[in-house]
């Protein structure tokens, strides 16, 4: 058995940020367990600019971005295991792990940061009939093949869902000699950052179809073509609005899940709307000791986030690592979302909590004009005007730690969209 | 001329109409607030872009090095551009901010690296 004080499972921007936090907070030994052969994460694919703005007041790739991270932890006294695969963590906070260095590896920890990020919906999640020809791929492991591996996955190419990585890879598909057919999405609205509709598809001329699907795919061997649809109020194709369009390349960009496969085997309560943990404002989750923050918690808009709440749980984790508090011990105060907020992070706070706490929102529609409504036990916290509210941008409003003080357990703070 | 475009300058998005004869603006309608105005006009008299790609790298961990402009350049000059660009062959190691092309077109903007390479 090897003893650590916390153990970070995953080295990309969440996994990196926590363990530097817990670090300047005091906590001796550390490692950090990465799958892949290199820390960054999925930075390290994300060679476009738009990272950094918020977290260094500048723009970075997303190598650049990560590079800092790596840096800082190299320096560091911080112990990283890459190509090491995390199998399963106990309730005692045993770690199981393996890597063809180390093999087999248990390690005891005081404390655990899960921090494996996001997974893309694949093709089995959608339904869209025809055979498996090759060419149909999601919008990340395209751009994996073209900024790592170093070649082109086709030439002509439609693109399923108007997230930012399909935007994205429109762009850079474009750059690289392919024809972009056109980005469809099956929403009446995009959920991609307007930046990236004007930059990535405007100025390349690449129609966007909104309200419209991918309803087959054509071909054997390579895909040779797809036939779109658009869509009615209740997303079903409506007959008669097929088209076939030419293609060898179909990318999906049709969401991100949490990858939680160890918080389940875990027994971690998730969320139903964020498939991620549901967390305290240190993003504990309901085991002691175990945190979690970044994708696999829920899917930010923006890397500059990530940082921030991981370092809130690499602040966590050192507290409790000083003094572990039974949960069963703590009482909370709950975070209710409402009319028109689909989610709040984190989902409880804990009673007492003496500084002021940031709740990280998503709506569940595009809103104009509209208030964000703040109320403990039904009392009027805030209201703050909103010219334009989106599902793609994640949205935050702060709690006062003197109002957290009135509060008891079992209260509850709603945030809730209003006229 | 007329151009309908959306503002990039915040989340908000404004579809900004514009009425110009050449490079001298007429006027600008749609915007919300003064950086909308800048952007339109900017959009009109000199639209500029960061290019964001990758260069071919020999004896590096990884076939290609990701790499950028260092500064926006003219927009209707980004495929040149590329064209540079792909006709790289850099060598490893490399590190961030190595310059593979000076001023590149003429366009005062340096290739630089965005990534590490130690190499095999």
């Amino acid at each position: 058995m090897i003893n650590y004080d916390l153990v970070v499972v995953g080295g990309g921007p969440a996994g990196m940020a926590a363990a530097l936090k817990a670090k300047e907070c005091g906590v001796e030994r550390i490692v950090i367990l990465e799958r892949a052969e290199t820390l960054g994460g999925i930075l390290e694919q994300c060679i476009h600019t738009g990272f950094g703005l918020h977290y260094f007041g500048e723009e970075l790739s997303g190598p650049e971005y990560a590079d800092r991270f790596i840096q800082q932890v190299s320096a560091s006294d911080i112990d990283v295991k890459i190509n090491t695969m995390v199998l399963g963590i106990s309730d005692a906070k045993v770690v199981t792990a393996v890597s063809a260095r180390d093999g087999l590896m248990k390690i005891q920890a005081k404390a655990v940061i899960l921090a494996m990020g996001c997974r893309e919906r694949p093709r089995g999640a959608l339904t869209i009939a025809g055979t498996r020809a090759a060419g149909v791929l999601t919008a990340g492991t395209a751009q994996k093949y073209v900024n790592i591996d170093g070649y082109m996955p086709g030439k002509k190419v439609v693109i399923l869902g108007s997230g930012d990585i399909g935007l994205i890879m429109a762009r850079r598909m474009t750059l690289e000699g392919a024809e972009v057919k056109l980005v469809c999405e099956l929403m009446p609205f995009s959920g991609g950052l307007t930046r990236n509709i004007v930059q990535c598809l405007n100025d390349f001329n690449i129609p966007l179809k909104l309200s419209t699907t991918v309803i087959k795919t054509h071909g054997r061997e390579r895909l040779e073509g797809v036939t779109i649809a658009k869509v009615d109020d209740k997303l079903q194709p409506i007959p008669g609005t097929e088209e076939y369009i030419e293609c060898d390349t179909l990318l999906l960009s049709v969401g991100l899940i949490p990858e939680n496969e160890l918080t389940k085997a875990s027994m971690i309560s998730l969320d139903r709307i964020t498939n991620g943990a549901v967390v305290d404002e240190m993003r504990q989750t309901d085991h002691d000791g175990i945190f979690a923050c970044g994708n696999v918690l829920h899917v930010h808009d923006l890397v500059d986030y990530v940082t921030l709440e991981a370092q809130t749980a690499g602040e966590g984790a050192a507290e409790y690592i000083k003094n572990p508090v039974n949960t069963d011990d703590m009482k909370y105060i709950d975070t209710v979302p409402e009319n028109g907020v689909r989610y709040i992070v984190p989902q409880k706070i804990r009673l007492g909590e003496d500084k002021d706490v940031k709740l990280y929102f998503r709506v569940g529609a595009v809103f104009k004009n509209k208030k964000v409504v703040v109320k403990a036990d039904g009392e009027l916290i805030s209201s703050k005007k909103k010219i334009k509210l989106a599902p793609g941008e994640m949205e935050n409003v702060v709690i006062p730690a003197d109002v957290l003080k009135k509060l008891d357990a079992g209260s509850s703070i709603t945030v809730r969209v209003e006229d | 001329m007329k151009k309908e475009m959306n503002c990039i300058s915040c989340p908000l998005g404004c579809l900004i109409t514009i009425e110009y004869e050449g490079s001298t603006v007429i006027s600008i309608k749609g915007n919300t607030c003064k950086r909308g105005e800048q952007y339109a006009k900017t959009e009109i008299t000199n639209p500029v872009r960061s290019i964001h790609s990758t260069a071919k790298l020999i004896g590096g961990k990884h076939p290609v090095v990701p790499c950028k402009t260092s500064l926006p350049i003219p927009k209707g000059m980004i495929f040149d551009v590329m064209k540079e660009i792909n006709s790289l062959e850099i060598e490893a190691p490399v590190k961030i901010g190595d310059i593979f092309i000076e001023n590149v077109l003429g366009t005062g903007a340096n290739i630089v690296a965005t990534n590490n390479d130690s190499g095999v």
